[in-house]
Formats: C-alpha cells, structure tokens, sequence
C-alpha cells in the first residue's frame, strides 16, 4: 500500500470512530481524533505533491467496485499535478478548520457529531478529487453534498437552518441530474468511465451528434454542457446560486470550509479535470465562460447592499467562483485553479475571521449592529484586513496574482474574451468595494450594538486565532508561486510562474494573444479598479457616512432589488415551488395517495383477510388430519412414480 | 439365500404398520411408538442394501437414523409430559391448539 | 432352505409383533412387545453381517429407548385411559391410507434394480465389519458424525428445558 492512499482514508476512520463511540465515550474529546487524522493527510499529501513535482503520477485501481458486462466501476485514485493541487488546499483548509473549530464549536452540544461530519466530508472531498473515473467522482460529488446538507442543517431544532440544508440539497439535485446524465452520456458513447481512456478517445467523437427531439446537437458539447450543469449546481452559478447565501445557516467553519474552499470549487476543479472534453467544444467553453463571467458581477452587485456579514462573503464566494469559471471558460484552466489555491487561503480567513467576529458578538450577524472591533480583536482584525487585501487584488497579495493572471488571459483570448474580461474588470472595482465595506464597517468607527454585547467583547481564543493567522500568511504569500513573467522579468526571477508550468501537464497552455504593453495596461486597470474600490469604500464609511443612506434614497429601486437579490429566489418560488406544491396537493394527495394508493393499501389487506377466512378452516389443530393429509401426498407421488 | 425384495418387502410391511398406527391411535406414547416401527423400517431396508451392494454406507446411514431416532424421542417424550403436565390428556384428538 | 425358513420366521415375529404394538390398549403393553420385536430386528441384522449395528439396536433402541417410553408411561399414569377407546373416529380413512401405501410400495419394489456393488465391505476387505464401519464412518462421514453429536448436545439441552417445572416467578 502506498502512503498517498492513506490520505482520505485516515479522515474516513475518524469519521467511522468519533460517529460510533461519540455519543457515548468520546463527547467532547471528539478533536482529539479527528484533528490528528487529518494533520495526517495534510503531511502525506505535502509529501505526495513533492512526489509529483519530482514527476511521479500515480494512476491506478485499489478495488474493483461493479462488474456488470462492459460496465466496470472500479475505486481507484489518479494523483496528478491537479490532484496533488487540491490535495494540499483541502487538507491544508480542513486541517485548519478543524483546529479552530474546537474553539468555535467547544461547548456545542453537537461537538462529537461535528467532527464526525467535517472528518466525512473530508474523506468525500479527497475521494473527489482523487477519482480516476467518473462514478467515483460522481460518488465524491453527492457525499459532499450529503456532508454539505448534513452541516448546514447541523442546528437542526432552528428551522431556518433545517430549510436551508433543505434548499441547499434540492437546488443541487437540479444540477447533479444534468451530470449524472453527462456520466451516462459519457459511458454510453465511451464504454467506460474511466478518465484516461476517456479523454484518451474523446477526440474521436468530434463532429459526432446526437439526435434529441429533432435537433441535431454535437455530442461532445451535450457531454460538456451536461457535466457543467453539475457545475452549475454544485459551484453555485446562475441559475442555481440561490443555495448557497441561505447555506450560512450553518456553523461558520463549515462555511469557512465547505462554503468556501472546498466543496463549492469542486465544480471548477471538475471542469478542470474534464479540459479534454471541454476543449473540444466551443459552445460549451463559451457558456462557461459568459455564466462565469455573469455570475461574477451579478453576485458582486448584491454584495454591496447586504448587512449580514456571512451572507455579504457568501456572496463574495459566488462571485469569485464565476472568476474561476470565467478562466476555464476561456482555456485557463491553470489560472482559474491558481485562483481556486488562492481563494481557498482568502475567503476561508473571511470566514473564520467573521466566524471569530460572531463569537465575540454572541452570534451577532448584522454588520451595522458592529463597529469600532478593531481594538477589541486585534488578531481578528488584521487577518481580516490582509484577507480583504488580497480578495481586493492589491499588488503583493494572493488574490492579485491570481485575478489579474485570469482577467489577462481573458482579455487575451478574444472578442468574447474582452467582453467577460470587462465585466469581471467591473466585477473587481466591486469586489474591493464590498470587501472594504465589510473592514470599515464592522471594524472602525464607534460600536453599536447593545451594552451587554459591548461589555461581552473579547479576541477569540488561541485556537482560533492560530488557524487565522496561518491563514493570513496563506493569503499573502500563497500567491507568490504563480508570478506572471511580466512581473517576474521585472523583479529578476526567472520561469516566475512556477504555478502554470506546474498543472500544465493536465490542463494544458493556453495561447494568450496580446502585446506586452496590453498586459501592463490590463494589469494597471485592475489595480486602479482594486485601490479605487478602497478609497470609496474609505471615503463613504468613514468620511462621509451619510452617502450611503442618500445613495440609497436617491435610487431607491436599485437598492430594493440588490436588497432583494433580484428577487430570485421570490421567482423559483413562482415557478417552481408553488406549482410543485400544487401538484403535489392535488394530484398526488388527491389522486394518486388519496384514490389509488389508499385503494390498494387498504385493499390488500382486505381481500387477505376474506381469503384466508377461508383458508384457515384448514388448520383443524387436529395432528391427525395433518398425518393424513401427509400420507395422501405420499400415496399420490407414490402412484405418479409407479405410473 | 434369501433375496433382497424379501427384506424389502418386510421393512414395507412394519412401515405400513407404522403409518397405521400412527393414523389410527388416539393414544400419543402408542404414535410415538409408531415413528420408530417406521424409523426401524427403514434401517431394516438399509441395512439389506448395505449386504446386498457390499457397501458399509448403508449401515452407516441407519446409524445416523438411530442417533436422530434417539434425538427425537428424547425430545418428542419431555414435550409429552409437558404436554401431560398443562392439558392432563394423553389423547391427540383432545388437542386442537392449532386450530386457524 | 435354511435361511429362508429362518428369515421367514423373524419376518412372521416382526408384523405379528408390530402389529399387536399399534394395537395394544394398554401402553405398557405396547413397549414391552416392542422390546421383543427389536430383538427379533436385531437378529435379522445378524443375518446381514451387521453385527454392530445388531448390539446397537439391542443397546440403543432396546436398552435406552425403549426404557425412557417405559419411564414416561408410568410416569403418566394413565390407567383409565386404558378403558376408553384407542382408535380415532376416522380409523377406517387411516387403514385404508396404510394398506393403500403398502400396495403400492409392494408393487414398486417388485421393479426394483439394484445398483453396482461398492467398494468396502467385510467380504472384499477379510476384516471386521467394525473395522469397517469405523474406517468409513471417521473418514468419509466424519462431518456428519460430528454433526449428529450437536444433534444429541441439543436434544440433551432441549429434553431438559421443556421438562422441567417453569419455576414461579
């Protein structure tokens, strides 16, 4: 056995250990299993990735799962350059949040059967990402999903945290039905799942189609837009976003975790893994694009008028998601995982950092309701800023190497490509904004909430501010691995963008067309759009705090529908849920329960009952009429045998 | 020598016995009684293959049978007195617990 | 035409005996026929060259068997039951079924054919049939002995658990 195949194993038998005896021997020694077992990862995964930088791959088959014909499902891991990527973001962000969770969870109730779900969503993740086919990833796709529902849910007796594990399931069923689809599709035209003979033939059926009611369309854009809708789902893009922002109910290192770093980018890490397919289809690659590039401002816009702290980043995250996808969608695929690697350090730190706000506030989520934290959570404060830093793109940090690599590569890669590289140009200036917003609001000026609050304030304690400040460094430096060449000319390193050249042996170069000059220029917008964004965001919440209220008069409709979130969610209940429940009232209760289910349950029943009064004159309880009845069947076998 | 359908014949006869009394007696000693004549038929069958194929597996079997006779009258009697012991009869036809 | 006459006897004694066992009133009665009927089975074993199987019967059947359906007759005491009728109301359906069995097996057993003659016996091997029993019974059929062993532990178990008084609780 080789030591990487530990790595989600080792979560799993956390998992299976703290879920058995936690209720009753381990209570509130639940961290003392889990937090090793994925340390453990974290250290044979950083261990597996210098095996890959030193040019080993694995790709192999642990176990053979179905065999049923030509259809073979086997558990087996692929560890390749992406893989080895996201085995250190996941292992790194969970190891993480399970430190800090034993400060923000300690007490809970619930404590044994936190740990329990965050070691399982931690073996689904790794089993995600280390699939070598598609049920395996189809199979790490839903048990995150499973965990996602588990923990949002997790305080179960508040019913708004119930509904939003709710929606947050059924909203992805939406999209992991297209990918199921896409994995049938894929195995229909294919013979197997498998990822290597997979993307090993898909340049075969280039040109092919498929006929669907008439129209002909290419089979190997159906696959693409099939798998994409999985992506859709699970990374929360237009059209299925609205499960995510509610997905806060849950605890916030599960938003830190799940929310934000991990399980939300499994579908760019998907898209990614499936470069082959994609590449193939200009359609795809263009709706990729587009809904990236969409959702990213959409989600940008309704960040900026939100007062819920968790939301506002929930939000956020939609938005830097639509960068990801964004860059696959133009082919830079490398760019969107180093955003990806990046974001993981920043916006997990947001959340922790607001996770740290709340447990200083007493669960206080309303940004207005805080203010002047600064020098009560020194910690807190500063890794919040230089998260808020790096998600804003200021030069030096994470976030800005990858954002600006993304909106380069979008600006070089064609017409479309200047038009989602301006929207997500926009999408920047926002971006600094809100982040900014969140920093002057909450944290400078004067405090203003309740005394009680005000007297409760205190830093939260060193097992949260650990993981944070791990985090900020994260979020500074993490980016230094994927310095554009440009720059590195400048700052004389050579091959700088180690981060690129590193996944492209999976996803490919992509070609950027453009000058030098353009690139500068390019680079220059965006950080002019990053400071602009602060100093507005300084000038009207510290400066002038009456702006925002005049703003907010002066156009009263657009802040009613950005405070809505553009009535989306007012929509599917429109569309979706009041039909569904009307069908469901009147035709499912009506007919099919009401007349036809009720009809054979009780009639069964009935007709058994008046069958076997009869029967049961049979049983006379007489042992010699069963003697009898014995003897005759043997007489009557007798005389056939003779006969 | 006497041959094979003889023995065969007789072991018929106390199985058809068996099964009389078995069929016709109320008393359940008397029917237990007639399990074993027809347990005992059968070794008697047994037993003659066994000489007539020259083969040991026949009477290997009616020692099986034995030990299983041994088994069931051990139990089929401490169900009797139990049986005695709760209904103070001895006569199957004055039992209907079964009945639908 | 010795060992016909001497077969002819003991088939005569066996339906005679079994006979009069089905039909004694009195239980005690029935056993104690039975007791002379197994001697009888035991000596036409003696005439198959079953001479273990012949002390077994003699031992099992009529030593231990036997003695346990004496035991439990006395132990019910059932002498007025003696007086009132043996048969049940529908004895002629029970003849008819038994004879009607009995004429067809005897028709079938007329087309009998015997299979080849095996392998181990007394004749072939010139040993005892003790010895040859044992060898075939702890080579071949080990499995099974062992199971008939369990079967014995169990009854052991069971006769004991359903006879003994339920204690008050």
């Amino acid at each position: 056995m080789k030591s990487y195949q530990l790595i989600p194993f080792l979560p799993l038998a956390a998992f299976v250990i703290n879920i058995l005896l936690g209720k009753r021997i381990i209570k509130d020694k639940a961290h003392w299993i889990a937090v090793p077992a994925v340390l453990a990862s974290w250290v044979i995964s950083v261990f597996t990735l210098f095996d890959v930088i030193g040019g080993k791959v694995f790709n192999e088959d642990l176990y053979t799962w179905i065999i049923s014909d030509g259809f073979i499902v086997s558990v087996g891991f692929l560890v390749d350059q992406l893989t080895a990527v996201m085995l250190i973001v996941v292992t790194t962000v969970s190891s993480l949040v399970h430190i800090y969770s034993v400060g923000y969870m300690h007490g809970d109730k619930g404590y044994y059967r936190f740990f329990s779900y965050l070691s399982l969503f931690t073996f689904s993740m790794l089993m995600l990402v280390m699939a070598n086919n598609f049920l395996q990833l189809y199979f790490g796709w839903e048990a995150v999903g499973l965990c996602s529902y588990f923990l949002i849910g997790f305080w179960y007796e508040k019913k708004s945290a119930s509904d939003a594990g709710k929606k947050a399931f059924i909203v992805n069923r939406f999209g992991d039905f297209g990918f199921g689809l896409g994995v049938i599709m894929i195995f229909l035209t294919f013979g197997t799942i498998h990822y290597e003979p997979v993307f090993n033939a898909v340049n075969g059926i280039v040109g092919q189609s498929i006929n669907i009611l008439g129209y002909d369309i290419s089979l190997v854009t159906l696959i693409a837009l099939l798998l994409f809708c999985g992506a859709v789902g699970k990374s929360a893009q237009i059209p299925l976003h609205v499960w995510l922002p509610d997905a806060m109910e849950g605890p916030t290192p599960v938003s830190a975790l799940i929310h934000a770093a991990t399980m939300v980018t499994a579908g760019v890490f998907m898209v990614a893994r499936c470069n082959p397919i994609f590449n193939l289809s200009h359609v795809a690659m263009n709706v990729v694009a587009v809904t990236g590039a969409v959702t990213a401002l959409f989600a940008a816009t309704i960040a900026l008028v939100q007062n819920d702290i968790k939301r506002i980043i929930a939000y956020s995250t939609i938005s830097q998601l639509g960068y990801m996808f964004l860059a696959c969608g133009v082919g830079a695929y490398a760019a969107g995982i180093f955003h990806l690697y990046t974001h993981a350090f920043f916006k997990a730190l947001l959340f922790l950092g607001a996770g740290s706000v709340m447990h200083a506030m007493a669960g206080e989520l309303d940004i207005q309701k805080m203010g002047g934290l600064k020098k009560y959570m020194p910690w807190t404060y500063w890794t919040f800023l230089l998260a808020s830093l790096s998600i804003a793109g200021i030069p030096g940090f994470a976030g800005f190497f990858s954002k600006d690599e993304i909106l380069w590569q979008a600006y070089a890669s064609g017409p479309l490509g200047k038009i989602v590289w301006f929207l997500g140009a926009v999408t920047a200036l926002l971006t600094a904004f809100y982040s900014f917003r969140i920093v002057f609001v909450a944290f400078h000026g004067k405090f203003r909430g309740t005394h009680e609050q005000e007297h409760h304030l205190h830093e939260s304690p060193k097992v949260m501010t650990l993981p944070l400040a791990i985090l900020a460094i994260g979020a500074i430096i993490s980016g230094w691995v994927g310095i554009p060449p440009l720059i590195g000319e400048f700052l004389g390193i050579e091959h700088s963008d180690k981060f690129g050249a590193f996944l492209a042996p999976v996803v490919g170069h992509p070609h950027a067309e453009g000058t030098h000059g353009e690139e500068i220029f390019v680079m220059l917008l965006s950080i002019l759009f990053a400071v602009g964004g602060i100093i507005t965001a300084f000038f009207m919440y510290i400066k002038r705090p009456e702006i925002p209220v005049q703003l907010g008069e002066s156009m009263k409709t657009a802040y009613r529908v950005l405070w809505n979130k553009y009535y989306v969610d007012e929509l599917y209940h429109l569309i979706i849920v009041r039909p569904t429940f009307w069908v469901a009232q009147s035709v499912i209760v009506g007919v099919t329960d009401g007349k036809i289910i009720e009809g054979i349950v009780n009639g069964v029943p009935r007709a058994i009952g008046g069958f076997s009064e009869i029967l049961r004159r049979v049983q006379t309880g007489f042992a010699h009429h069963y003697a009898a009845v014995m003897a005759l069947g043997l007489l009557i076998i007798m005389i056939f045998l003779i006969l | 020598m006497v041959p094979l359908q003889w023995y065969i014949w007789l072991a018929t006869a106390v199985f058809a016995i068996g099964v009389l009394g078995f069929l016709t007696r109320r008393n359940i000693i008397i029917m237990f009684m007639s399990i074993e004549l027809m347990l005992n038929a059968v070794n008697i069958s047994l037993v003659s293959f066994s000489h007539y194929l020259q083969d040991m597996r026949g009477q290997i079997l009616s020692l099986f049978v034995i030990t299983v006779a041994a088994a069931e009258a051990a139990i089929g009697l401490a169900i009797i007195i139990a049986l005695f012991r709760n209904k103070a009869t001895a006569h199957v036809d004055e039992m209907a617990e079964t009945k639908g | 035409m010795l060992p016909e006459l001497f077969f002819g006897y003991f088939a005569a004694a066996i339906i005679i005996f079994s006979l009069i066992v089905v039909t004694r009133r009195n239980p005690v009665h029935s056993v104690l026929f039975m007791l002379i009927l197994f001697f009888h089975i035991a000596a036409l074993y003696l005439f198959l060259d079953a001479e273990f199987l012949a002390a077994i019967q003699v031992i099992v059947y009529a030593g231990a068997i036997l003695v346990l359906f004496l035991f439990v007759v006395l132990l019910l005491n059932l002498k007025e039951e003696t007086l009132i009728r043996r048969y049940i109301n529908q004895w002629p359906m029970g003849v008819v079924f038994a004879v009607g069995l009995f004429i067809l097996m005897f028709i079938s057993v007329r087309s009998f054919l015997a299979g080849p003659k095996g392998e181990i016996s007394s004749v072939l091997t010139g040993q005892s049939n003790v010895t040859n029993l044992g060898t075939v019974l702890y080579t071949e059929y080990l499995f099974p002995f062992e199971i008939a062993s369990l079967v014995l532990l169990v009854a052991i178990i069971g006769a004991i658990v359903l006879a003994k008084k339920r204690l008050k609780s």
